[in-house]
């Protein structure tokens, strides 16, 4: 349970670490909090010959917020996303879904850009970037690029990513001041990856649906726009909204495989419960608070 | 392949040693540092036995590599007890609790405990048991551990208050 011999590099400029990856390209693997790549070494899963260890890397840490944008650094810690105030108030769907990700002890060692690029088909922060149309940054010897995350993810762990890319940050259109968010999760135990959950973020303007973001977790081999649901919501009074019917729209989107956590049809079933509450429960509010 | 030099602080002291790149930051602590107290279960981030402080933060050894530590100020169960050997009120608390049996989990739990209470704003029931889920302990079923939580979470009301 140790990993195989490797070269460790510690870059401390993108610049550095990209040229390390421009050399070696397949046989580096890129080091952030380590939650995901590090189990993989020790079980020899994963036999990199080198590893380009991101951290004193410190253009890529921190939070920028700006009027239009929310920008988040690659390697800017969980816990530290997760415990910035102006970040929480600017993305209360970012904060809500952060807080289900992993544990208190992983937080403090993962970062946000090693979540969103993992590609898990079941995490909160890539269903995060695909609901609200976040746009992913890399950067190579080649040039620096924007990715949509909508375009973002191809399969389970699978990304846009070229294996000598490095993603350098997340940025976020940001919202009305008081939007709503949609937000709802099903694991065995606080912490275990989701079995089936959706995030999202919804504003109101003149009491119709202005503007809507939604993307499911766990119902598909990558995070699934709920297209169909968000179309249908756009435009809306939100006192006419069909949660039941939305839902069903939502579902439709989805591919949800069986595995040994949970089959298809459990997903189905239950994703469908929980996005009618969930919807519900979230215009509900808004309306308490009208 | 490589081999890096590394200076760090533990448990108050500095320390300097060559690692390999790949040597884990908790069998460093182990072999290197002599430190056995920080407890190897899984190996692969799921058990919390091998919970250390680095920086005033809460991680898993097992998923940090030692060279990763050069610069940083590590703390583990073995550095929370005083030069005369007198409890920290977190292992103070897992005593008089009964909250460990075979002891496996116990240093892992007793690091995320003393991260929590040394945060500020000191953090509630909720968080403090919510952090637990970061542990696996197989001999106690948790009841002491928890009613540990609840009691390092109302001392930090208390100092809120």
């Amino acid at each position: 349970m140790k990993p195989a011999p490797f070269d460790f590099f510690a870059p401390t400029s993108v610049e550095e670490a990209c040229a390390i990856l421009a050399d070696l390209g397949n046989a580096a693997a890129v080091l952030a909090g380590g939650q995901t790549l590090m189990p993989l070494l020790n079980l020899r899963m994963s036999q990199p010959l080198a590893i380009v260890d991101i951290n004193r890397i410190a253009e890529l840490r921190g939070v920028r917020l700006s009027a239009d944008t929310v920008r988040i650094g690659s390697t800017t810690r969980q816990r530290d996303a997760l415990n910035d105030a102006s970040l929480a108030a600017a993305l209360p769907a970012f904060n809500r879904a952060l807080s289900h990700v992993g544990h208190y002890q992983t937080r403090n060692r993962g970062t946000i850009g090693g979540s969103v690029a993992l590609g898990e088909p079941a995490a909160e922060m890539p269903a995060t970037a695909v609901a609200l149309d976040a746009m992913i940054e890399a950067r190579s010897v080649r040039g620096t690029r924007t990715i949509a995350a909508r375009d973002f993810y191809l399969g389970p762990y699978m990304t846009a990513l070229e294996p000598d890319e490095i993603l350098t940050g997340i940025s976020y259109p940001t919202w009305p001041e008081r939007h709503l968010v949609l937000f709802r999760e099903v694991a065995q135990r606080p912490g275990d990856f989701a079995l089936v959950g959706f995030v999202g973020a919804l504003a109101v303007e003149d009491g119709r649906i202005a503007r809507v973001g939604i993307a499911w977790l766990g119902m598909g081999p990558t995070p699934i726009a709920a297209r169909q649901a968000e179309q249908a919501l756009l435009g809306c009074p939100v006192g006419q909204v069909n949660a039941r019917a939305v839902a069903e729209l939502a579902i439709a989107d989805t591919s949800p495989f069986d595995d040994r956590h949970a089959s298809a049809h459990y997903r189905r079933s239950v994703g469908l419960r929980i996005f009618e509450q969930g919807l519900r429960d979230t215009l509900e509010i808004r309306n308490l608070a009208a | 392949m490589s081999d890096h030099s590394i200076s760090l602080t533990i448990n108050g002291r500095p320390v300097t040693a060559t690692v390999e790149g790949r040597h884990s930051l908790g069998d460093f602590l182990r072999t290197g540092a002599g430190l056995t107290g920080v407890h190897l279960g899984c190996e692969h981030g799921v058990c919390g036995a091998c919970t250390v402080l680095v920086d005033g933060r809460a991680v898993r050894s097992c998923l940090m590599l030692a060279v990763q530590a050069d610069g940083a100020d590590v703390i583990t169960v073995e550095g929370l007890s005083g030069p005369d050997g007198s409890l920290h009120p977190v292992q103070q608390a897992m005593r008089d609790e009964d909250a460990l049996q075979c002891g496996f989990c116990t240093p892992g739990i007793i690091m995320t405990f003393s991260a929590l209470a040394a945060t500020s704003p000191a953090p509630s029931e909720d968080e403090t048991i919510a952090a637990l889920s970061g542990h696996v302990c197989r001999c106690t079923g948790y009841q002491g551990i928890r009613r540990v939580a609840r009691k390092l979470a109302a001392a930090g009301a208390e100092d809120r208050a």
